[in-house]
Protein backbone atom coordinates (compact mmCIF):
# COMPACT_ATOMS: atom_id res chain seq x y z
CA UNK A 1 0.00 0.00 0.00
CA UNK A 2 2.13 2.82 -1.31
CA UNK A 3 -0.66 5.29 -0.73
CA UNK A 4 -0.54 5.09 3.03
CA UNK A 5 2.32 5.70 5.44
CA UNK A 6 3.26 3.11 8.09
CA UNK A 7 1.27 4.95 10.74
CA UNK A 8 -1.81 5.17 8.55
CA UNK A 9 -1.61 1.46 7.77
CA UNK A 10 -1.50 0.74 11.47
CA UNK A 11 -4.71 2.73 11.95
CA UNK A 12 -6.50 0.46 9.49
CA UNK A 13 -4.90 -2.87 10.35
CA UNK A 14 -4.76 -2.72 14.16
CA UNK A 15 -8.51 -2.96 14.75
CA UNK A 16 -8.71 -5.99 12.47
CA UNK A 17 -6.96 -8.27 14.94
CA UNK A 18 -5.16 -7.20 18.10
CA UNK A 19 -7.39 -4.26 18.90
CA UNK A 20 -10.62 -5.59 17.48
CA UNK A 21 -13.61 -3.52 18.62
CA UNK A 22 -15.81 -6.54 19.35
CA UNK A 23 -13.48 -9.11 20.84
CA UNK A 24 -11.00 -6.84 22.64
CA UNK A 25 -12.65 -3.48 23.28
CA UNK A 26 -16.07 -5.11 23.95
CA UNK A 27 -17.97 -2.50 21.97
CA UNK A 28 -20.74 -2.66 19.43
CA UNK A 29 -22.06 -6.09 20.24
CA UNK A 30 -25.56 -4.77 20.72
CA UNK A 31 -26.86 -4.09 17.26
CA UNK A 32 -24.67 -6.68 15.63
CA UNK A 33 -25.39 -10.24 16.64
CA UNK A 34 -29.10 -10.49 15.99
CA UNK A 35 -28.70 -10.03 12.25
CA UNK A 36 -25.90 -12.55 11.72
CA UNK A 37 -28.16 -15.50 10.91
CA UNK A 38 -27.59 -14.69 7.23
CA UNK A 39 -24.36 -13.69 5.54
CA UNK A 40 -26.11 -11.12 3.35
CA UNK A 41 -27.49 -9.19 6.30
CA UNK A 42 -24.04 -9.22 7.94
CA UNK A 43 -22.48 -7.71 4.84
CA UNK A 44 -25.12 -4.99 4.53
CA UNK A 45 -24.67 -4.14 8.21
CA UNK A 46 -20.88 -3.97 7.75
CA UNK A 47 -21.15 -1.62 4.78
CA UNK A 48 -23.61 0.61 6.66
CA UNK A 49 -21.33 0.82 9.68
CA UNK A 50 -18.27 1.59 7.50
CA UNK A 51 -20.23 4.45 5.94
CA UNK A 52 -21.57 5.85 9.21
CA UNK A 53 -18.36 5.49 11.21
CA UNK A 54 -15.99 6.71 8.47
CA UNK A 55 -18.06 9.78 7.63
CA UNK A 56 -19.11 10.45 11.23
CA UNK A 57 -15.47 10.43 12.36
CA UNK A 58 -14.61 12.97 9.64
CA UNK A 59 -17.50 15.26 10.58
CA UNK A 60 -16.73 15.13 14.31
CA UNK A 61 -13.05 15.67 13.63
CA UNK A 62 -13.82 18.75 11.48
CA UNK A 63 -16.01 20.37 14.14
CA UNK A 64 -14.03 19.11 17.15
CA UNK A 65 -12.71 22.57 18.04
CA UNK A 66 -16.08 24.31 18.05
CA UNK A 67 -18.23 21.81 20.01
CA UNK A 68 -18.65 22.81 23.66
CA UNK A 69 -17.62 19.74 25.60
CA UNK A 70 -20.77 19.76 27.76
CA UNK A 71 -23.16 19.10 24.94
CA UNK A 72 -20.86 17.00 22.81
CA UNK A 73 -22.82 13.78 23.39
CA UNK A 74 -25.98 15.33 21.99
CA UNK A 75 -24.06 16.78 19.02
CA UNK A 76 -22.48 13.38 18.35
CA UNK A 77 -25.83 11.63 18.55
CA UNK A 78 -27.32 14.12 16.10
CA UNK A 79 -24.51 13.56 13.58
CA UNK A 80 -24.87 9.77 13.85
CA UNK A 81 -28.65 9.91 13.66
CA UNK A 82 -28.48 12.03 10.50
CA UNK A 83 -26.06 9.57 8.83
CA UNK A 84 -28.15 6.58 9.89
CA UNK A 85 -31.29 8.18 8.46
CA UNK A 86 -29.45 8.42 5.11
CA UNK A 87 -28.51 4.72 5.28
CA UNK A 88 -32.05 3.76 6.24
CA UNK A 89 -33.65 5.76 3.42
CA UNK A 90 -31.17 4.43 0.83
CA UNK A 91 -31.88 0.85 1.94
CA UNK A 92 -35.63 1.45 1.81
CA UNK A 93 -35.29 2.88 -1.69
CA UNK A 94 -33.06 0.21 -3.23
CA UNK A 95 -33.67 -2.95 -1.22
CA UNK A 96 -36.99 -2.71 0.57
CA UNK A 97 -37.12 -6.44 1.33
CA UNK A 98 -33.76 -6.35 3.10
CA UNK A 99 -34.61 -3.21 5.05
CA UNK A 100 -37.77 -4.99 6.30
CA UNK A 101 -35.67 -7.96 7.43
CA UNK A 102 -33.15 -5.80 9.26
CA UNK A 103 -36.02 -3.82 10.77
CA UNK A 104 -35.13 -1.88 13.88
CA UNK A 105 -31.49 -2.92 13.72
CA UNK A 106 -30.46 -0.27 11.19
CA UNK A 107 -31.78 2.34 13.60
CA UNK A 108 -29.76 0.72 16.34
CA UNK A 109 -26.53 1.67 14.55
CA UNK A 110 -27.09 5.01 16.32
CA UNK A 111 -26.52 3.37 19.66
CA UNK A 112 -23.67 1.18 18.46
CA UNK A 113 -21.05 1.84 21.12
CA UNK A 114 -18.18 1.56 18.64
CA UNK A 115 -19.31 4.78 17.04
CA UNK A 116 -19.51 6.82 20.24
CA UNK A 117 -16.35 5.12 21.44
CA UNK A 118 -14.32 6.14 18.37
CA UNK A 119 -15.70 9.69 18.44
CA UNK A 120 -14.67 10.08 22.05
CA UNK A 121 -11.36 8.27 21.84
CA UNK A 122 -10.10 9.33 18.44
CA UNK A 123 -12.02 11.88 16.38
CA UNK A 124 -12.07 14.50 19.14
CA UNK A 125 -8.27 14.58 19.14
CA UNK A 126 -7.14 13.94 15.58
CA UNK A 127 -7.38 15.40 12.08
CA UNK A 128 -10.00 14.40 9.49
CA UNK A 129 -7.87 12.07 7.31
CA UNK A 130 -6.58 10.07 10.27
CA UNK A 131 -10.05 9.95 11.76
CA UNK A 132 -11.41 8.66 8.48
CA UNK A 133 -8.85 5.83 8.40
CA UNK A 134 -9.48 5.04 12.05
CA UNK A 135 -13.23 4.93 11.44
CA UNK A 136 -12.93 2.66 8.43
CA UNK A 137 -10.43 0.40 10.23
CA UNK A 138 -12.66 -0.05 13.25
CA UNK A 139 -15.75 -0.61 11.14
CA UNK A 140 -13.81 -3.27 9.19
CA UNK A 141 -12.71 -4.94 12.41
CA UNK A 142 -16.35 -5.04 13.48
CA UNK A 143 -17.39 -6.29 10.04
CA UNK A 144 -14.87 -9.13 10.03
CA UNK A 145 -16.40 -10.64 13.15
CA UNK A 146 -19.92 -10.15 11.76
CA UNK A 147 -18.99 -11.83 8.51
CA UNK A 148 -17.24 -14.78 10.20
CA UNK A 149 -20.25 -15.32 12.46
CA UNK A 150 -22.69 -14.87 9.57
CA UNK A 151 -20.71 -17.30 7.41
CA UNK A 152 -20.76 -20.13 9.94
CA UNK A 153 -24.35 -19.56 11.04
CA UNK A 154 -25.72 -19.53 7.51
CA UNK A 155 -23.55 -22.44 6.32
CA UNK A 156 -24.29 -24.75 9.25
CA UNK A 157 -27.82 -23.49 9.89
CA UNK A 158 -29.37 -23.48 6.46
CA UNK A 159 -26.66 -24.98 4.24
CA UNK A 160 -26.53 -21.88 2.05
CA UNK A 161 -24.20 -18.93 1.52
CA UNK A 162 -25.74 -15.64 0.33
CA UNK A 163 -28.78 -17.75 -0.60
CA UNK A 164 -26.90 -20.24 -2.85
CA UNK A 165 -27.23 -23.88 -1.85
CA UNK A 166 -23.56 -24.76 -1.41
CA UNK A 167 -24.09 -28.01 0.48
CA UNK A 168 -26.66 -29.44 -1.93
CA UNK A 169 -30.43 -29.63 -1.74
CA UNK A 170 -31.83 -30.77 1.64
CA UNK A 171 -35.16 -31.91 0.13
CA UNK A 172 -33.86 -33.73 -2.95
CA UNK A 173 -30.97 -35.11 -0.81
CA UNK A 174 -28.13 -34.15 -3.12
CA UNK A 175 -24.55 -33.20 -2.29
CA UNK A 176 -23.57 -33.52 1.34
CA UNK A 177 -27.16 -34.32 2.35
CA UNK A 178 -26.88 -37.64 0.50
CA UNK A 179 -24.42 -38.76 3.15
CA UNK A 180 -26.98 -38.19 5.89
CA UNK A 181 -25.98 -34.64 6.88
CA UNK A 182 -28.73 -32.49 8.39
CA UNK A 183 -28.92 -28.73 8.81
CA UNK A 184 -28.40 -27.62 12.37
CA UNK A 185 -31.42 -25.34 12.78
CA UNK A 186 -30.17 -24.30 16.17
CA UNK A 187 -27.44 -22.23 14.53
CA UNK A 188 -30.15 -19.86 13.28
CA UNK A 189 -31.42 -19.13 16.78
CA UNK A 190 -30.17 -16.31 18.97
CA UNK A 191 -27.98 -18.14 21.52
CA UNK A 192 -25.62 -19.63 18.96
CA UNK A 193 -24.46 -16.20 17.83
CA UNK A 194 -23.13 -15.61 21.33
CA UNK A 195 -21.49 -19.00 21.52
CA UNK A 196 -19.85 -18.58 18.09
CA UNK A 197 -18.41 -15.23 19.18
CA UNK A 198 -17.22 -16.88 22.40
CA UNK A 199 -15.39 -19.47 20.33
CA UNK A 200 -13.84 -16.78 18.09
CA UNK A 201 -12.55 -15.03 21.22
CA UNK A 202 -11.18 -18.33 22.49
CA UNK A 203 -9.30 -19.01 19.24
CA UNK A 204 -7.96 -15.47 19.08
CA UNK A 205 -6.67 -15.49 22.63
CA UNK A 206 -5.11 -18.92 22.35
CA UNK A 207 -3.09 -17.63 19.40
CA UNK A 208 -2.04 -14.41 21.11
CA UNK A 209 -1.37 -15.03 24.80
CA UNK A 210 -0.86 -11.31 25.50
CA UNK A 211 -4.63 -10.77 25.22
CA UNK A 212 -5.60 -13.15 28.03
CA UNK A 213 -7.36 -11.43 30.95
CA UNK A 214 -7.28 -12.56 34.56
CA UNK A 215 -10.92 -13.36 35.33
CA UNK B 1 -55.12 -9.82 30.68
CA UNK B 2 -53.61 -8.16 27.63
CA UNK B 3 -51.41 -6.11 29.95
CA UNK B 4 -50.27 -9.11 31.93
CA UNK B 5 -49.50 -11.06 28.78
CA UNK B 6 -47.39 -8.26 27.30
CA UNK B 7 -45.66 -7.76 30.65
CA UNK B 8 -44.49 -11.35 30.96
CA UNK B 9 -43.79 -11.60 27.25
CA UNK B 10 -41.44 -8.63 27.35
CA UNK B 11 -39.66 -9.92 30.46
CA UNK B 12 -39.10 -13.54 29.53
CA UNK B 13 -39.85 -14.34 25.91
CA UNK B 14 -38.64 -11.18 24.19
CA UNK B 15 -35.96 -10.57 26.78
CA UNK B 16 -33.83 -7.67 25.58
CA UNK B 17 -30.53 -9.39 26.23
CA UNK B 18 -31.25 -13.01 25.43
CA UNK B 19 -33.63 -12.73 22.48
CA UNK B 20 -32.47 -9.58 20.68
CA UNK B 21 -28.95 -8.90 22.05
CA UNK B 22 -29.74 -5.34 23.01
CA UNK B 23 -27.69 -3.49 25.58
CA UNK B 24 -24.91 -6.05 25.34
CA UNK B 25 -22.02 -3.59 25.72
CA UNK B 26 -22.97 -2.32 29.14
CA UNK B 27 -24.25 -5.80 30.01
CA UNK B 28 -20.77 -7.19 29.47
CA UNK B 29 -18.85 -4.26 30.89
CA UNK B 30 -20.76 -3.54 34.11
CA UNK B 31 -21.52 -7.11 35.18
CA UNK B 32 -18.40 -7.81 37.23
CA UNK B 33 -20.04 -6.91 40.56
CA UNK B 34 -23.62 -7.47 41.66
CA UNK B 35 -23.94 -4.07 43.37
CA UNK B 36 -23.09 -1.99 40.30
CA UNK B 37 -25.17 -4.28 38.12
CA UNK B 38 -28.21 -3.62 40.33
CA UNK B 39 -27.65 0.15 40.12
CA UNK B 40 -27.36 0.19 36.35
CA UNK B 41 -30.30 -2.20 35.99
CA UNK B 42 -32.51 0.08 38.08
CA UNK B 43 -31.49 3.10 36.01
CA UNK B 44 -32.30 1.22 32.80
CA UNK B 45 -35.74 0.21 34.13
CA UNK B 46 -36.50 3.82 34.99
CA UNK B 47 -35.31 5.27 31.67
CA UNK B 48 -37.22 2.65 29.66
CA UNK B 49 -40.35 3.16 31.77
CA UNK B 50 -40.33 6.88 30.98
CA UNK B 51 -39.03 7.01 27.41
CA UNK B 52 -41.18 4.31 25.81
CA UNK B 53 -44.53 6.02 26.61
CA UNK B 54 -43.06 9.45 25.77
CA UNK B 55 -41.86 8.19 22.42
CA UNK B 56 -45.22 6.49 21.92
CA UNK B 57 -46.89 9.91 22.22
CA UNK B 58 -44.35 11.42 19.80
CA UNK B 59 -44.90 8.58 17.36
CA UNK B 60 -48.68 8.76 17.59
CA UNK B 61 -49.13 12.53 17.34
CA UNK B 62 -46.16 13.72 15.25
CA UNK B 63 -44.27 11.01 13.42
CA UNK B 64 -46.75 8.51 11.99
CA UNK B 65 -48.09 9.08 8.48
CA UNK B 66 -51.14 11.28 8.91
CA UNK B 67 -50.50 11.87 12.61
CA UNK B 68 -50.40 15.65 12.27
CA UNK B 69 -53.91 15.57 10.80
CA UNK B 70 -55.27 14.31 14.14
CA UNK B 71 -54.77 17.62 15.87
CA UNK B 72 -53.66 20.28 13.35
CA UNK B 73 -56.52 19.82 10.90
CA UNK B 74 -57.12 17.93 7.69
CA UNK B 75 -54.71 19.88 5.50
CA UNK B 76 -51.73 18.41 7.43
CA UNK B 77 -52.87 14.81 7.09
CA UNK B 78 -50.63 14.12 4.08
CA UNK B 79 -47.35 14.65 5.89
CA UNK B 80 -45.21 11.60 6.69
CA UNK B 81 -42.49 12.48 9.17
CA UNK B 82 -41.56 8.91 10.07
CA UNK B 83 -38.02 9.40 8.73
CA UNK B 84 -37.45 11.75 11.67
CA UNK B 85 -38.18 9.10 14.27
CA UNK B 86 -34.54 8.19 15.00
CA UNK B 87 -33.63 11.79 15.81
CA UNK B 88 -36.77 12.46 17.87
CA UNK B 89 -36.41 9.24 19.87
CA UNK B 90 -32.74 9.74 20.61
CA UNK B 91 -33.36 13.35 21.68
CA UNK B 92 -36.02 12.21 24.19
CA UNK B 93 -33.70 9.52 25.47
CA UNK B 94 -30.70 11.83 25.84
CA UNK B 95 -32.82 14.30 27.82
CA UNK B 96 -34.17 11.61 30.15
CA UNK B 97 -30.70 10.18 30.74
CA UNK B 98 -29.42 13.60 31.74
CA UNK B 99 -32.31 13.84 34.19
CA UNK B 100 -31.50 10.44 35.70
CA UNK B 101 -27.86 11.47 36.00
CA UNK B 102 -28.78 14.59 37.97
CA UNK B 103 -31.14 12.63 40.24
CA UNK B 104 -28.64 9.84 40.95
CA UNK B 105 -25.83 12.32 41.64
CA UNK B 106 -28.05 14.14 44.14
CA UNK B 107 -29.46 11.16 46.03
CA UNK B 108 -26.73 8.54 45.82
CA UNK B 109 -23.24 9.93 45.14
CA UNK B 110 -21.60 6.55 45.86
CA UNK B 111 -23.68 4.82 43.20
CA UNK B 112 -22.97 7.75 40.87
CA UNK B 113 -19.25 7.26 41.30
CA UNK B 114 -19.33 3.49 40.88
CA UNK B 115 -21.33 3.70 37.65
CA UNK B 116 -18.95 6.34 36.30
CA UNK B 117 -18.92 6.65 32.53
CA UNK B 118 -21.68 4.09 32.12
CA UNK B 119 -24.44 6.36 33.38
CA UNK B 120 -24.22 8.84 30.46
CA UNK B 121 -23.66 5.83 28.23
CA UNK B 122 -27.22 4.66 28.99
CA UNK B 123 -28.06 7.18 26.26
CA UNK B 124 -26.30 4.90 23.81
CA UNK B 125 -27.52 1.70 25.42
CA UNK B 126 -29.21 -0.08 22.55
CA UNK B 127 -31.82 -1.55 24.89
CA UNK B 128 -33.28 1.91 25.44
CA UNK B 129 -33.52 2.96 21.79
CA UNK B 130 -34.45 -0.62 20.92
CA UNK B 131 -37.41 -0.44 23.30
CA UNK B 132 -38.75 2.60 21.47
CA UNK B 133 -38.04 1.22 17.99
CA UNK B 134 -39.70 -2.12 18.76
CA UNK B 135 -42.63 -0.22 20.28
CA UNK B 136 -42.93 1.54 16.92
CA UNK B 137 -42.42 -1.48 14.67
CA UNK B 138 -44.73 -3.76 16.68
CA UNK B 139 -47.44 -1.09 16.59
CA UNK B 140 -48.38 -1.17 20.26
CA UNK B 141 -51.90 0.29 20.31
CA UNK B 142 -52.33 2.22 23.60
CA UNK B 143 -50.16 4.30 25.92
CA UNK B 144 -50.93 1.93 28.80
CA UNK B 145 -49.54 -1.00 26.86
CA UNK B 146 -46.51 1.06 25.86
CA UNK B 147 -45.79 1.77 29.53
CA UNK B 148 -46.16 -1.89 30.42
CA UNK B 149 -43.87 -2.81 27.53
CA UNK B 150 -41.22 -0.34 28.69
CA UNK B 151 -41.40 -1.58 32.29
CA UNK B 152 -41.32 -5.24 31.25
CA UNK B 153 -38.33 -4.84 28.96
CA UNK B 154 -36.52 -2.92 31.68
CA UNK B 155 -37.16 -5.66 34.24
CA UNK B 156 -36.03 -8.28 31.72
CA UNK B 157 -32.73 -6.45 31.20
CA UNK B 158 -32.33 -6.02 34.96
CA UNK B 159 -32.83 -9.76 35.53
CA UNK B 160 -30.30 -10.61 32.86
CA UNK B 161 -27.53 -8.36 34.19
CA UNK B 162 -28.23 -9.45 37.77
CA UNK B 163 -27.94 -13.12 36.83
CA UNK B 164 -24.71 -12.74 34.86
CA UNK B 165 -23.13 -10.58 37.57
CA UNK B 166 -23.89 -13.23 40.19
CA UNK B 167 -22.42 -15.95 37.98
CA UNK B 168 -19.30 -13.92 37.24
CA UNK B 169 -18.68 -13.29 40.94
CA UNK B 170 -18.68 -17.05 41.53
CA UNK B 171 -16.80 -18.10 38.42
CA UNK B 172 -13.65 -16.53 39.81
CA UNK B 173 -13.16 -19.71 41.86
CA UNK B 174 -13.45 -22.14 38.99
CA UNK B 175 -10.85 -23.39 36.62
CA UNK B 176 -11.57 -21.74 33.28
CA UNK B 177 -9.10 -22.29 30.41
CA UNK B 178 -6.84 -19.22 30.28
CA UNK B 179 -7.82 -18.11 26.78
CA UNK B 180 -11.51 -18.17 27.69
CA UNK B 181 -11.18 -16.16 30.89
CA UNK B 182 -13.15 -12.95 31.18
CA UNK B 183 -14.94 -12.10 27.98
CA UNK B 184 -14.99 -15.49 26.29
CA UNK B 185 -16.61 -17.41 29.11
CA UNK B 186 -19.10 -14.59 29.66
CA UNK B 187 -20.23 -14.90 26.06
CA UNK B 188 -20.66 -18.64 26.35
CA UNK B 189 -22.55 -18.39 29.66
CA UNK B 190 -24.83 -15.78 28.10
CA UNK B 191 -25.46 -18.14 25.21
CA UNK B 192 -26.38 -20.94 27.60
CA UNK B 193 -28.66 -18.60 29.57
CA UNK B 194 -30.30 -17.56 26.31
CA UNK B 195 -31.01 -21.23 25.59
CA UNK B 196 -32.67 -21.44 28.99
CA UNK B 197 -34.78 -18.35 28.35
CA UNK B 198 -35.90 -19.75 24.99
CA UNK B 199 -37.92 -22.36 26.82
CA UNK B 200 -40.18 -19.55 28.08
CA UNK B 201 -41.33 -19.30 24.47
CA UNK B 202 -43.75 -22.13 25.24
CA UNK B 203 -45.54 -19.95 27.80
CA UNK B 204 -47.89 -18.29 25.30
CA UNK B 205 -48.29 -20.99 22.64
CA UNK B 206 -50.37 -23.26 24.89
CA UNK B 207 -53.32 -20.77 24.86
CA UNK B 208 -57.01 -21.56 24.30
CA UNK B 209 -57.29 -19.82 20.94
CA UNK B 210 -55.13 -22.24 19.01
CA UNK B 211 -56.67 -25.31 17.39
CA UNK B 212 -55.58 -28.68 18.71
CA UNK B 213 -53.86 -29.87 15.54
CA UNK B 214 -51.46 -26.94 15.66
CA UNK B 215 -50.73 -27.67 19.26
CA UNK B 216 -49.55 -31.14 18.47
CA UNK B 217 -47.35 -29.85 15.65
CA UNK B 218 -45.92 -27.27 17.99
CA UNK B 219 -45.25 -29.89 20.61
CA UNK B 220 -43.37 -32.01 18.09
CA UNK B 221 -41.28 -29.06 17.03
CA UNK B 222 -40.58 -28.23 20.63
CA UNK B 223 -39.43 -31.78 21.26
CA UNK B 224 -37.08 -31.56 18.29
CA UNK B 225 -35.72 -28.27 19.52
CA UNK B 226 -35.20 -29.83 22.93
CA UNK B 227 -33.11 -32.58 21.40
CA UNK B 228 -31.00 -30.11 19.49
CA UNK B 229 -30.62 -28.04 22.63
CA UNK B 230 -29.37 -31.04 24.59
CA UNK B 231 -26.84 -31.88 21.91
CA UNK B 232 -25.58 -28.35 21.77
CA UNK B 233 -25.46 -28.05 25.53
CA UNK B 234 -23.43 -31.25 25.79
CA UNK B 235 -21.06 -30.08 23.10
CA UNK B 236 -20.45 -26.73 24.72
CA UNK B 237 -19.86 -28.28 28.09
CA UNK B 238 -17.20 -30.47 26.52
CA UNK B 239 -15.70 -27.41 24.86
CA UNK B 240 -15.63 -25.51 28.12
CA UNK B 241 -13.94 -28.35 29.93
Amino acid sequence: MGLLSKKDQKLILDPLADNNPITIQVLGICSALAITAQLKASIVMTVSVIFVLGLGNVVISLIRNIIPSKIRIIVQLTVVAALVIIVDQVLKAFSYQLSKELGAFIGLIITNCIIMGRFEAFALGNGPWKSFLDGVGNALGYGIILIIVGFFRELLGSGTLLGFKVLGDPIAKTGLYATGYENNGFMLLAPMALIVVGIIIWVQRSRNKALIEDH
Amino acid sequence: MEYLELFFKSIFIDNMVFATFLGMCSYLAVSKKVSTAVGLGAAVIFVLLVTVPLNWLLDQYILQPGALGKWLGEEYADYDLSFLSFIMFIATIATMVQLVEIIVEKFSPSLYNSLGIFLPLIAVNCAILGGSLFMQSREIPTIGLATVYGLGSGIGWFLAILAIAAIREKIRYSNVPPALRGLGITFIITGLMAIGFMSFGGMLTGGDEEPKEENTVLADEDAKKEEVKKDIADNTIKVVE
